[in-house]
C-alpha cells in the first residue's frame, strides 16, 4: 500500500494572548501514517488537537516543529492540496453564489478544463441530490443542504484523500446516513478518507483504523478490529479508558 | 495566474450583488448628472466650477469605493470562514492577495471608466467638441492612483483585523498623504535631531500620491495632453509601490494562522 498522508513528529503550539503565560500545546510529538484506500477515523475529545493536526495538514496552522506531507509533498506547498477533498465542520461558503457557481469556482481552482467541468458538477450535484437546487443561492439553502453543497465541493476534483472535520455534525439522522453511505462508496472506489468524528459508533461501523488523541498526544492507533479484541470492548469504552473517565459506581 | 482570474472573477460577482456599492455609484453619477446639466447662460466660469465640482465628486466617491471595497475582502473572508474550504484548494496566499487585489481593481477601474465617459459626454454638450485626450490621460493616472490606494488598504486589512478601523485608518493615511505629504519635508527641516529624521523617513517610505496623478485642473481647463513619458513615468511609480504594498501584505499574511 501507498502512503498518502504522513505525519512526522508534528508539534504546534500556540502563543499565550495573556502576556507572561506560557504558549499552549495544542499537538505533542505526533506520529501518523495513513495508507492509500483507509478510512482512517480520527478521534479526540474536545480540546485534544484534532482539528489543529487537520489545520497543519490544510496549511492554516503552522507547526512549530516536526513535518506532514500528503502524497509525498510538503503540506505547506499549496499543491500538496492538488489531491485532497476538505469538508470544514460547519459551512463556510460564499453565500452570494449560486450552488452550480461555486462549484464552477472551486473547479476552475482545480484546473478542471471547461467540458470536463461541467460534467463534474453535474455528477457531484447528483451524488448529494442538490440537482434541484443548483441555481439557487447558497444563502437560501437549508442547514443540510448547505453540508451537502460543502460534501459537493470537497468532491468537485475527484479527490484521491479526503479530509472531513466532523462530517456528519448538525444532520439528521437521514443526513448522517447518506453521508456514511458515501465514505463506503469513496472507500469502494479506493479512495482514502481521514475524518474526525464523536459519533463513535459510525467509526466503528465505518472505519478501518483508528488513532485517538489525548491533550495533544496519541493515546492509542490501530485497526478498529484488533482494538475491540485487545481491550475486550466497545470502541466507545476504549476512547472513554484513554480520556480517563471514570463512571460512577 | 489562473486561479488569480478565477478569485477576482468572484470578488466582481460579489460587489455587482451588494447594494452599497450601486447606491454610491448611482448617486455619484445622478450628481454629475445634473451639475453638468446646468447650463448658467454659457458662462464659462461657472461651467468650468461645475466641472470641477464633478470631477472632486468622482474622485472623492472612488476613494470611498475603493477603500471600503478593498477594506472588507480579507477580514470578511477571515470573518466567515470561507478563507478555510478556499485555501485547503491549490491557492497560495499569494494568489489569493493578487487575485483580491485584481478583482477590486477591475471593478475600480469599471466603475471610473464609466464615471469619466459620463463626465465626457456632459462636457462634449456644453463645449460641443469631446474634451480629447487629456480626459483619458487623466483616467489612466486616476486608475494608477487606485491601485495604491487599493494595495494600501489591502496591506492594512491584515494589519488590522476589523474591516471599520482598516477602513477608517486607510482612509485618514490615504487624505493625509494627500493633503499633508508632500509637505513632510518642509516640516522636518524646521525640526531637530529624531523627529526631524523620522519625518524624512516617513517623507522617503510613503507612496507620493499627491504627485500630481490628479490631472483634473487640465481637464477643467481644457489644456492640452501631457507628454506620454509623464504618464509612463508616473505609472511605474505607481505600479513599484502597489507592488511594494503587496509585497509586504504577503509577508505579514504568508504565515498568519487563518483558524484564530
Amino acid at each position: 500500500m501507498n502512503t498518502v498522508l504522513e505525519i512526522k513528529n508534528l508539534r504546534v503550539e500556540f502563543p499565550s494572548r495573556e502576556m507572561g503565560q506560557p504558549a499552549k500545546l495544542a499537538v505533542d510529538g505526533l506520529n501518523l501514517i495513513v495508507q492509500g484506500g483507509e478510512i482512517f477515523g480520527f478521534l479526540g475529545p474536545n480540546g485534544a488537537g484534532k482539528t489543529t493536526t487537520m489545520n497543519v495538514l490544510l496549511g492554516f496552522v503552522n507547526a512549530t516543529g516536526g513535518s506532514a506531507s500528503i502524497f509525498g509533498v510538503d503540506v505547506r506547498q499549496p499543491i500538496a492540496r492538488q489531491r485532497i477533498g476538505y469538508l470544514p465542520e460547519m459551512t463556510y461558503y460564499y453565500k452570494f453564489l449560486s450552488t452550480e457557481e461555486l462549484l464552477r469556482f472551486y473547479a476552475r481552482i482545480f484546473r478542471i478544463p471547461p467540458a470536463e467541468r461541467e460534467k463534474r458538477i453535474d455528477a457531484v450535484l447528483k451524488l448529494v441530490e442538490l440537482e434541484a437546487a443548483r441555481k439557487r443561492l447558497i444563502k437560501t439553502h437549508s442547514k443540510g443542504m448547505q453540508q451537502r453543497v460543502g460534501l459537493a465541493q470537497a468532491l468537485i476534483n475527484d479527490p484521491d484523500l479526503l479530509i472531513l472535520d466532523e462530517p456528519t455534525s448538525g444532520l439528521d439522522p437521514l443526513g448522517r446516513m447518506k453521508v456514511r453511505q458515501i465514505i463506503q462508496r469513496l472507500k469502494e472506489q479506493g479512495k482514502t478518507v481521514f475524518f474526525s468524528s464523536h459519533e463513535l459508533g459510525e467509526v466503528e461501523t465505518v472505519c478501518d483504523r483508528v488513532a485517538i488523541l489525548h491533550e495533544g498526544r496519541l493515546r492509542v492507533e490501530g485497526k478498529v478490529d484488533d482494538l475491540v479484541r485487545q481491550y475486550q470492548c466497545h470502541l466507545e469504552q476504549i476512547f472513554l479508558k484513554i480520556v480517563g473517565y471514570e463512571p460512577e459506581t | 495566474m489562473n486561479n488569480v482570474i478565477a478569485l477576482a472573477g468572484v470578488v466582481i460577482k460579489e460587489l455587482y450583488r451588494r447594494k452599497d456599492f450601486y447606491v454610491l455609484f448611482v448617486m455619484t453619477a445622478l450628481i454629475t448628472l445634473v451639475l453638468g446639466s446646468m447650463r448658467f447662460f454659457n458662462n464659462a466660469e461657472i461651467v468650468r466650477f461645475l466641472k470641477e465640482i464633478c470631477l472632486m465628486l468622482i474622485w472623492l466617491s472612488m476613494l470611498v469605493i475603493a477603500i471600503t471595497t478593498a477594506a472588507r475582502q480579507i477580514p470578511a473572508e477571515r470573518e466567515s470562514r470561507t478563507i478555510l474550504p478556499l485555501l485547503a484548494k491549490p491557492v497560495s496566499r499569494w494568489e489569493l492577495i493578487v487575485g483580491k487585489f485584481a478583482g477590486c481593481w477591475l471593478a475600480c477601474l469599471t466603475a471610473l471608466a464609466v464615471f469619466y465617459f459620463f463626465f465626457g459626454v456632459l462636457t462634449a454638450t456644453h463645449a460641443h467638441a469631446w474634451p480629447g485626450l487629456i480626459l483619458f490621460q487623466a483616467f489612466l493616472l486616476h486608475g494608477v492612483f487606485l491601485a495604491v490606494v487599493l494595495a494600501l488598504v489591502l496591506f492594512g486589512s491584515v494589519v488590522f483585523t476589523a474591516q471599520s478601523s482598516n477602513a477608517t485608518i486607510s482612509a485618514i493615511v490615504v487624505l493625509g498623504i494627500l493633503l499633508v505629504g508632500g509637505h513632510l519635508d518642509h516640516v522636518a527641516d524646521g525640526m531637530k535631531g529624531f523627529g526631524s529624521d523620522a519625518l524624512y523617513a516617513v517623507f522617503f517610505a510613503i507612496p507620493h500620491l499627491e504627485w500630481d496623478y490628479n490631472l483634473c485642473n487640465f481637464v477643467i481647463h481644457d489644456w492640452p495632453a501631457i507628454s506620454w513619458l509623464y504618464i509612463a513615468g508616473a505609472a511605474f511609480y505607481g505600479a513599484l509601490y502597489t507592488l511594494l504594498l503587496l509585497g509586504l501584505t504577503w509577508l505579514v499574511f504568508r504565515r498568519k494562522t487563518l483558524t484564530l
